[in-house]
């Protein structure tokens, strides 16, 4: 497991914990904490997000590894379904009542 | 939580993108401004939610930042009037769940630092600022817990009416608040009801007992009314936080509605809650109390209150008594990470 450079002034940095809550279920974003490394931050994430048995597995991932969409690209990054309801199963009325379909 | 951390990949590569803010030319920031404002007035239309990256005025990421810290520096201050009694509670049982809920306490304030992190304000500097008196905190956590029928009064009216203003919390507009609130009022009601069961066991034990219990629910009514706010017509951001769905309820229509159902509940406990003016109001159908002491209040809230000084004193103690655990998990991940670098080498 890799561990991220500690941030200037000893402030440890963030990480983004996922939780399992039973198997068969895929990992959730729970919320996030620091820790020194990966270790402390598993630690640290099985006693905040997991006192009540919510989990049976936990990620944790240094937020500064996560890439994501940028926010203000919302309408161009994600138009490409707009306007294909095909895709929908909804699309199709003619089938209605048709039984098993 | 801490979303604004994220490293994002734009979605087509346009020079406009890599621009930082100063960079921009004032009248691209006007536009830019202009199109975040309307599609945030967008999103307060619909009751939608802000996420951390999006757009926001000024004033409402000030005033979240002010409310989700305060709301966390009350997480971790309100948990030494009942650390106090961890070593004193009456049975192994007792002190278990008091621990719990202690740790639950410490859960929610970083639940909440995280929240407030993602509006780009680092944590040691909130840390900072209650320790430096420079940050507020409720001022409900500043009166002493001097008898054990304080730990019931304490779950069943304090985190009573935690969880009546934190409710309505869960669909305040800012996304990572609300659901800090969710995973809160989850674990808040077990915290009221061990409150409950405390006083109940003590009212219906000796008459020594009952009086205790009697003398704890005296003392802590009024501060518990209190954790609501100034009245309406003296809380003036409260229209704001209303028009931003922050706030859902003002803090007399919370207050009015705690007190009634105090009214039920302590019937159940037979005790007697201190305040004669207590009534259904038939015409409004809204419960009233008697006058609450504001003066009080503000006072307390200035940082004269009973056991302020007490407080904090303690929190900069636990922080300076800390410094080495910090500063060891520090210099251990750094030779690790050191170590592995060679490693891979």
């Amino acid at each position: 497991m890799t561990t991220p450079e500690p941030h200037a002034g000893n402030v440890w940095p963030i990480w983004e914990v996922f939780v399992r809550s039973s198997r068969g279920l895929s990992h959730v974003h729970a919320g996030s904490l620091h820790a020194p490394d990966a270790a402390m931050a598993l630690r640290n994430a099985r006693d905040l997000y997991t006192r009540r048995n919510e989990g049976v597995s936990i990620w944790v991932v240094p937020a500064d590894a996560i890439a994501s969409s940028d926010p203000d690209s919302k309408g161009s990054f994600f138009e490409s379904p707009q306007g294909k309801d095909y895709r929908h199963a909804t699309y199709y009325t003619k089938s209605e009542g048709v039984k098993h379909l | 939580m801490a979303s604004q951390t994220l490293q994002s990949v734009p979605a087509e590569p346009s020079p406009a993108r890599h621009e930082t803010r100063h960079e921009m030319s004032p009248e691209d920031a006007a536009r830019r401004d202009a199109e975040g404002q309307a599609y945030f007035d967008k999103v307060m239309a619909e009751d939608s939610r802000i996420e951390p990256r999006d757009w926001m005025p000024a004033a409402y990421r000030k005033t979240l930042l002010r409310q989700i810290s305060q709301h966390a520096h009350s997480e971790i201050i309100g948990m030494q009037p009942e650390a106090n009694w961890i070593s004193r509670a009456p049975s192994l049982k007792r002190k278990a769940i008091l621990m719990a809920k202690v740790q639950d306490e410490a859960g929610h304030g970083l639940y909440l630092y995280s929240a407030a992190e993602t509006l780009g304000q680092p944590r040691d500097q909130m840390m900072q600022d209650l320790m430096d008196g420079k940050a507020k905190y409720s001022s409900i956590f500043n009166y002493p817990a001097r008898t054990w029928a304080d730990m019931g009064a304490i779950g069943w009216m304090v985190d009573g009416a935690a969880i009546a203003n934190q409710v309505p919390l869960c669909r305040a507009s800012f996304g990572p608040y609300g659901r800090a609130m969710v995973r809160v009022c989850k674990e808040e009601s077990f915290h009221q009801r061990q409150g409950f069961e405390i006083l109940l066991e003590l009212s219906n034990g000796t008459p020594e007992q009952k009086q205790m219990a009697q003398d704890a629910v005296n003392r802590w009514y009024a501060p518990a009314l209190m954790m609501f706010g100034p009245p309406d017509d003296d809380s003036p951001n409260s229209k704001q936080s209303m028009a931003w769905n922050i706030k859902r309820f003002s803090n007399d229509e919370l207050r009015n509605r705690f007190v009634g159902m105090m009214m039920e509940q302590v019937k159940v406990l037979g005790l007697t809650l201190p305040d004669k003016d207590i009534r259904f109001n038939e015409e409004t159908k809204k419960w009233e109390h008697g006058p609450l002491d504001w003066d009080e209040f503000h006072e307390v809230l200035a940082g004269r209150g009973p056991c302020n000084a007490q407080r904090l004193e303690r929190r900069r103690e636990a922080h300076e008594n800390g410094a080495w655990v910090r500063e060891a998990a520090a210099a251990y991940a750094a030779k690790q990470a050191k170590k592995q670098a060679k490693e891979v080498a």
